[in-house]
């Protein structure tokens, strides 16, 4: 990769972080309504895949998938509008944090359901392979969600199909308030690959190259018909389960542990040590600082839907649908 | 004074007196141990109980209901917490399908002493999928008792019916509830499963809500009776088994009903009490019969949205004056 290039990834990993700070720090001040579940800490896992990924490529997310989302391209004012509830919002403040989509960009969707993509992203995977255009789908799930029926049923249909999918196991260490010690037994969920037959590696979540080599192969693979690929990114959430959660269920000196290998703190490590000067990285970051906050800006002044767009896109505007609105 | 207690520290009464009642109880959930449950009501009773009986389960819903049904179809008097209620959606075969067909199916052979507790209703912009009242599923397959009670009194006392029960019992909360008081004894009581309350009398037309609804009514109810209007506030506190006769008695009075629920209105509750008065209680209607519901929409994200979709009290208010003519 050019200098360009690895500058780029470090962007949009200072653009994930800043973006979710900013918004925990709303939602804190009681501008945001839901809740939010931040992903600080796993910026490396959303840009490496998606660093890896074509333009014409698709994502399906999870419920802490604003990372995943902006690394695919996302419009930051828009999401951040969609997140305020507005009706400048990517879906008109009728979805959410939990529910961003951005079909044009190929982003088939967060979700508020834990498993609730992964069978989903076959089908995207299973329609491209029809068309023979190339594509792929990285579809992103927690730890948590490799316990789901879904998880399985959709490993093993994906396998016997061949379909280009790069399953993404983003293992956060927790469900929630269980650890994975406590909800799976094996250490690496990784390992799951092989009762599928498929392919399956762990990563290093918060090295950035790391991901985006393991995921390059795995598009590889996919684009040649060979099938889907199980990649275990090994990562931690700053945040706790959702933004407000102390996270009481953390070891004593685990946070602090992750905290040294943050993987922006890692990466930039990295490009300084490639000659990319200090300062302008530090130009970068608070050129990011800059567009996060008009970002917000422009959520902040933009207007609430009206009253009247709730009872939209119940249905496509057929006939049908329209005669089922009453 | 009686004390007061909130919704969130009733259910908890229950499950504690039901669980050193009887050591075939136990629950099953995810996070209600170790972490005490996503809405704080479990807290505690792992570290009272052990992890034998307040079992924490892996993000796995139909796992969860299986590994209980079958537990109740052996003996046990399982507990499962499913997280909101809208995840019945990944465990519905266990539910729809398994649960409340197997002693049907077997010709009696089984009996399941099975009760899932989960939250339900809006109002927290958790959007479409965390958000829902999906009561009308479960009414809608025999088999199931449903049990939906609003007042921390209610709670605590259809709670442990519910675990006594021999029937699979689906025990919706609601998530807007767990901090509201009310006034529950000391001692222990049981409210049997299947009778309704009036939660206020009046001569002039019947409100038949459930769940947090009932708080609604009450306060349109409060705001009618300054003009004169008074409401018969009907709390069936259980779907299934349904008291017809309560409802039926109270429209007999006031000839007049309005039912107001937060699930959608399309084929729900509303329009089987409906049906149900015009074919038992058609001579005493004088008014066509008024539904205040959610519109027929998923839940959306944006708090002006939600609060549009959802019934409100000026909209029981409107339907009670649309029925007064
Ligand atoms: C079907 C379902 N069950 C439970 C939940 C509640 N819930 C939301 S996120 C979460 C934890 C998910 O853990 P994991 O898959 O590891 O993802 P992470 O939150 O760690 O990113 C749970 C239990 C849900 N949203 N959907
Ligand atoms: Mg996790």
């Amino acid at each position: 990769m050019t200098k360009e290039e690895l500058v780029l990834l470090h962007k949009t990993m200072l653009q994930i972080r800043h973006f979710e700070h900013e918004v925990a720090k709303a939602f804190l001040a009681g501008r945001i309504p839901g809740f939010l579940h931040s992903s600080v800490g796993q910026e490396a896992v959303a840009v490496g895949v998606c660093s890896a990924l074509r333009e014409d490529d698709y994502v399906v997310s999870t419920h802490r998938g604003h990372g995943h989302v902006l690394a695919k391209g996302a419009d930051l004012k828009a999401m951040m509008a969609e997140i305020y509830g507005k009706v400048t919002g990517c879906c008109k403040g009728k979805g959410g944090s939990m529910h961003i989509a951005d079909f044009d960009r190929g982003i088939v969707g967060a979700n508020g359901i834990v498993g609730g993509g992964i069978p989903i992203a076959n089908g995207v995977a299973l329609a491209a392979k029809k068309r023979k255009n190339g594509q792929v789908v990285a579809c992103f799930f927690g730890d948590g969600a490799s316990n789901q029926g879904t998880f399985h049923e959709a490993l093993n249909l994906a396998s016997i199909w061949d379909l280009p999918v790069v399953f993404v196991a983003e293992n956060n260490m927790y469900g929630m308030g269980t650890s994975q010690r406590r909800h799976q037994k094996v250490e690496n969920i990784a390992d799951r690959a092989a009762a599928y037959k498929i392919p399956g590696a762990v990563v290093d979540g918060n090295d950035v190259l790391a991901v985006r080599e393991a995921t390059l192969a795995a598009c590889d693979r996919a684009r040649r018909g060979e099938g889907p690929t199980l990649l275990e990114c090994k990562t931690y959430r700053h945040y706790g389960h959702f933004v407000g959660d102390p996270g009481l269920y953390r070891e004593p000196g685990e946070l602090e542990a992750w905290m040294e290998r943050d993987p922006l703190i890692l990466f930039r490590r990295y490009l300084e040590k490639q000659g990319v000067p200090a300062a302008a990285l530090d130009e970068l970051e608070a050129q990011v600082i800059e567009e996060v906050r008009e970002a917000v800006d422009f959520a902040h002044r933009s207007d609430e839907p009206a009253e009247e767009t709730a009872l939209e896109d119940v249905y496509a505007p057929t006939e049908a649908g329209r005669r089922a609105i009453w | 004074m009686m004390r007061e207690i909130t919704c969130r520290e009733a259910v908890r009464e229950a499950l504690r007196e039901e669980l050193q009642r009887d050591e075939d109880v136990f629950l099953i959930g995810e996070d209600i141990g170790f972490y005490g449950g996503t809405n704080k009501v479990t807290e505690g009773l792992w570290q009272e109980f052990g992890p034998e009986r307040i079992m924490d389960t892996p993000i796995s819903e139909a796992a969860i209901i299986g590994a209980a049904l079958g537990a109740a179809a052996v003996g046990m008097r399982p507990v499962a917490e499913i997280m909101f209620v809208d995840f019945i959606g990944v465990c519905m075969d266990q539910i729809a399908n398994q649960a409340a067909k197997l002693r049907y199916m077997t010709g009696g052979k089984v009996t399941l002493p099975l009760t899932i507790r989960t939250p339900g209703g809006a109002g927290r912009s958790a959007a479409a999928q965390h958000s829902q009242s999906l009561e009308a599923w479960l009414i809608h397959t025999p088999g199931l008792l449903v049990v939906m009670p609003s007042t921390p009194y209610d709670t605590k006392g259809l709670l442990k019916a519910a675990i006594r029960e021999d029937n699979p019992v689906v025990f919706i909360e609601n998530k807007m509830l767990y901090n509201t008081k009310g006034p529950v004894p000391e001692g222990e009581y049981v409210i049997p499963l299947g009778k309704a309350d009036i939660k206020r009398e009046g001569r002039d037309v019947t409100v038949v809500a459930t769940s947090r609804m009932v708080y609604f009514a009450l306060e349109a109810a409060a705001q009618l009776a300054a003009e004169g209007i008074e409401c018969e506030i009907v709390d069936p506190r259980t779907l299934v088994p349904l008291d017809k006769e309560a409802i039926l008695e109270s429209v007999a009075k006031t000839g007049r009903l309005v039912v107001v629920h937060e699930a959608p209105e399309r084929g729900g509750f509303g329009a089987e009490v409906a049906a149900i008065v015009v074919n038992e209680a058609f001579d005493y209607l004088d008014a066509p019969i008024q539904r205040v519901c959610s519109k027929n929409t998923p839940m959306p994200f944006s708090p002006r949205l939600e609060r549009f979709i959802t019934p409100q009290v000026e909209d029981i208010i409107a339907a009670v004056r649309t029925v007064m003519g």
